[in-house]
């Protein structure tokens, strides 16, 4: 097996380095470093702009390129929460407890430097794990029919909607919202128009560039005009060499690197537990370990390093059910994966063995990607934090003509711009709500692919619909999908104190920082 | 009881009730089928009702759990400048896009938007839209040969 993986890997780093590929994963990551830095910008609404453009490219150097946006805004997102304070990006919330009183006792650059390293030992055990586990999934996922599949999307719907963070039952009414919006258009299988309300352009769907944009784009902006007014960029002067950490601090975050990499590679394998929620479990863990747990938030250096090597060993792993099941784990990985639909790629099982170049050449990109962003960070970290400094009312009205010519050029209609503009709206309204728009896209990308297997497993089984439990596979989905249910329900009727003391540190971010959107 | 009509999860569930009621009612009208041969108003229909279902839960559970005080639906500051501006400036787009062209409709875009920041000025906002279009009419017309034409008179 070893032999085989590495002979794939070796395969993989070919087609990665090729120029075009190469130079498509160093525009992916360099762009994802960017946003990541800015304040107010996210992943997920890079991926969606840069998403049409990458129409006219080969599906290699496209998916290379928009998973570099988000592996590379990781490393972007530490920066902006240990300099300033600010915790743009939902994974890297925690970051700010230990990092920006680091940065006022003077050690940014070293928080910064041991953030490097342990992003990179995360990411390349998250990326080992990839090479061995997905072919293994793979394996067991090749022999599933349509009744298995509906379970196991049921199962990945389930867990992508309750344990992101959020009220559970929000959660699940937006996963159905976005199978709804998957609905609308022109029936597979018959041929009907549906919920497409007599307009032309509603035919072929709502459009996913056109919703994610309007979701995490365009509502996000009107979240976050006028909140970034006083940033406070005053300790934000790093040079590199200020980024070498003393021989104590790399000592103690050593031990701290390799546990938050053990849980975040933990936490990347239970679908719908992304980044966001091993950084935080890792932040905890750390905690209890320490010996001396009362320092933290004074500026420890372990909770820097625990979280970072967690986030990205999670982000990596993440790309695992995604692209070795086609179920996707959170709203980046639908993303991805809608690239891939329009692309003309059908995820799932077959993926690897059908497209090896892209399954084996993104995961070689991956390394290549997080050197490419070590040797970003280490010598031009002064260009960076001058990144910081963009004030957000330049940067928004400039995001927002992204928004619009790239949905105009997915397909040159200007009904699409307008339809972003309304998602837009609504989806501002449902954050006022506290809905998380997140799941709906993970119930869009999935909503066709579920329907359709839902019939089929119905029409084999002539209308009955007890097969999903008399096949043993799919019975043992549907178990874990009522575990899940009930232990949600429990835990929420035991004991809602303690889950409101564990809700808080989130709660507390979100209030300390206006613009986050928790998607990602 | 009372303080409901404050409560998120009222408007919340309420929301997701009327939305759930409505696709169940409209997935009606084309044919739903037999389990075995679903038609295409099954999956809707199936749907419909789940959000219906959970739409209800939600509204439970609103009113099990007490008023928080300093619950609000709206959020602190009422940015309706801010709004309204980052909603026109892509409508423009459109607009402009119409009928005057690319370069036109970038301009407007980006204008239009920037003057939803408090502190925005009109010559401010003004030279960030021009270099905005130069920037962005170079990249999308002549790098990535985006077909819409930089001018035109379009009524």
């Amino acid at each position: 097996m070893l032999a085989t993986a590495l002979s794939d890997l070796w395969y993989g780093f070919g087609v990665a380095l090729e120029p075009q590929n190469l130079m498509w994963c160093f525009v992916g990551v360099l762009v994802g470093n960017m946003v990541g830095v800015l304040p107010g910008m996210g992943p997920l609404a890079t991926i969606s702009i840069l998403l049409p453009l990458t129409f006219g490219i080969k599906p290699v150097g496209a998916i290379l390129m928009l998973s570099g946006v988000f592996y590379g805004a990781q490393y972007g997102g530490a920066i902006c929460s240990i300099l300033l304070n600010l915790p743009c990006h939902p994974p890297h919330a925690v970051t700010c407890l230990d990092g920006f009183p680091l940065t006022k006792q003077g050690r940014g650059g070293a928080a910064l430097g041991v953030t490097v390293i342990s992003s990179f030992v995360g990411a390349s055990w998250g990326i080992t794990e990839m090479i061995f586990l997905a072919p293994l999934l793979v394996r067991v996922a090749l022999e599933f029919g349509p009744s298995e599949i509906c379970s196991l999307m049921l199962l990945g719907l389930l867990a992508g909607s309750t344990l992101a963070r959020g009220s559970p039952l929000k959660g699940v009414a937006m996963t159905l919202v976005g199978l709804l919006l998957g609905i609308v258009g022109t029936d597979i299988e018959t041929g009907t128009p549906r919920f497409t309300f007599g307009i032309q352009s509603l035919y072929d769907g709502v459009e996913l560039v056109g919703l994610a944009l309007g979701l995490f784009g365009i509502a996000e902006f009107m979240k976050s005009v006028n909140q970034f007014s006083d940033i406070n960029t005053r300790y934000s002067n790093v040079k590199i060499r200020d980024l070498r950490p003393s021989r104590d601090e790399l000592r103690r975050s050593i031990p701290a690197m390799f546990r938050g990499t053990l849980i975040g590679s933990l936490c990347s394998l239970i679908p719908g537990t992304g980044p966001t929620i091993a950084s935080f479990i890792s932040y905890a863990a750390e905690k209890k370990v320490s010996k001396t747990p009362e320092k933290f938030g004074t500026g420890m250096i372990e909770g820097v390093a625990c979280p970072e090597a967690a986030t990205h060993s999670s982000v990596q792993g993440d790309f695992i059910p995604t692209m070795s099941l086609g179920i996707p784990g959170d709203a980046v990985m639908a993303l991805i994966l809608g690239a891939l639909m329009i692309q003309g790629i059908v995820p799932g099982p077959r993926l690897i063995s059908e497209h090896p170049d892209i399954f084996w050449g993104l995961v070689a990109s991956f390394w290549i990607g997080n050197i490419i962003l070590v040797v970003l960070n280490v010598p031009l970290i002064g260009f960076w934090v001058k990144l910081l400094m963009i004030p957000y009312k330049y940067l928004y009205p400039s995001a927002l003509f992204f928004v619009a010519i790239g949905v105009y050029s997915t397909n040159n209609d200007m009904f699409q711009v307008g339809e972003t503009v309304a998602v837009g709206l609504l989806g501002y309204l449902l954050l006022l709500l506290d809905f998380h728009p997140a799941p709906i896209l993970l119930g869009f990308v999935l909503g066709p692919r579920f329907e359709e297997n839902f019939r089929r497993a119905l029409l084999i089984s002539r209308g009955d619909i007890l097969v999903f439990v008399r096949h043993p596979i799919s019975a043992f989905f549907l178990l874990l999908c009522a575990i899940l249910i009930l232990a949600q329900i429990y835990v929420r009727l035991r004991k809602p104190k303690a889950l409101a003391t564990a809700d808080a540190p989130s709660a507390g971010i979100g209030q300390l920082i206006p613009g986050h959107n928790e998607a990602e | 009881m009372e303080g409901l009509l404050k409560k998120k999860d009222f408007y919340a569930g309420l929301a997701m009730v009327l939305l759930g009621a409505g696709v169940t009612l409209n997935s009606t009208t084309y044919n739903l089928g037999t389990l075995m041969h679903m038609g295409p108003g099954m999956f809707p229909f199936i749907l419909g009702i789940l959000l219906t279902f959970v739409g209800i839960l939600i509204f439970i559970s609103g009113l099990m759990t007490p008023l928080e005080g300093d619950e609000r639906i709206l959020p602190e500051s009422m940015e309706w400048r801010g709004w309204a501006c980052i909603l026109a400036g892509p409508l423009m787009f459109i607009l402009f896009g119409e009928f005057f062209g690319m370069i036109a409709a970038t301009f407007m875009c980006v204008f239009v938007s920037a003057l939803g920041d408090r502190t925005a000025t009109l010559r401010g906002s003004a030279l960030l839209a021009a270099c905005i279009t130069v920037g962005g009419a170079f990249l999308f017309s002549y790098v990535l040969k985006v077909p819409f034409p930089l001018f035109r008179w379009g009524f």
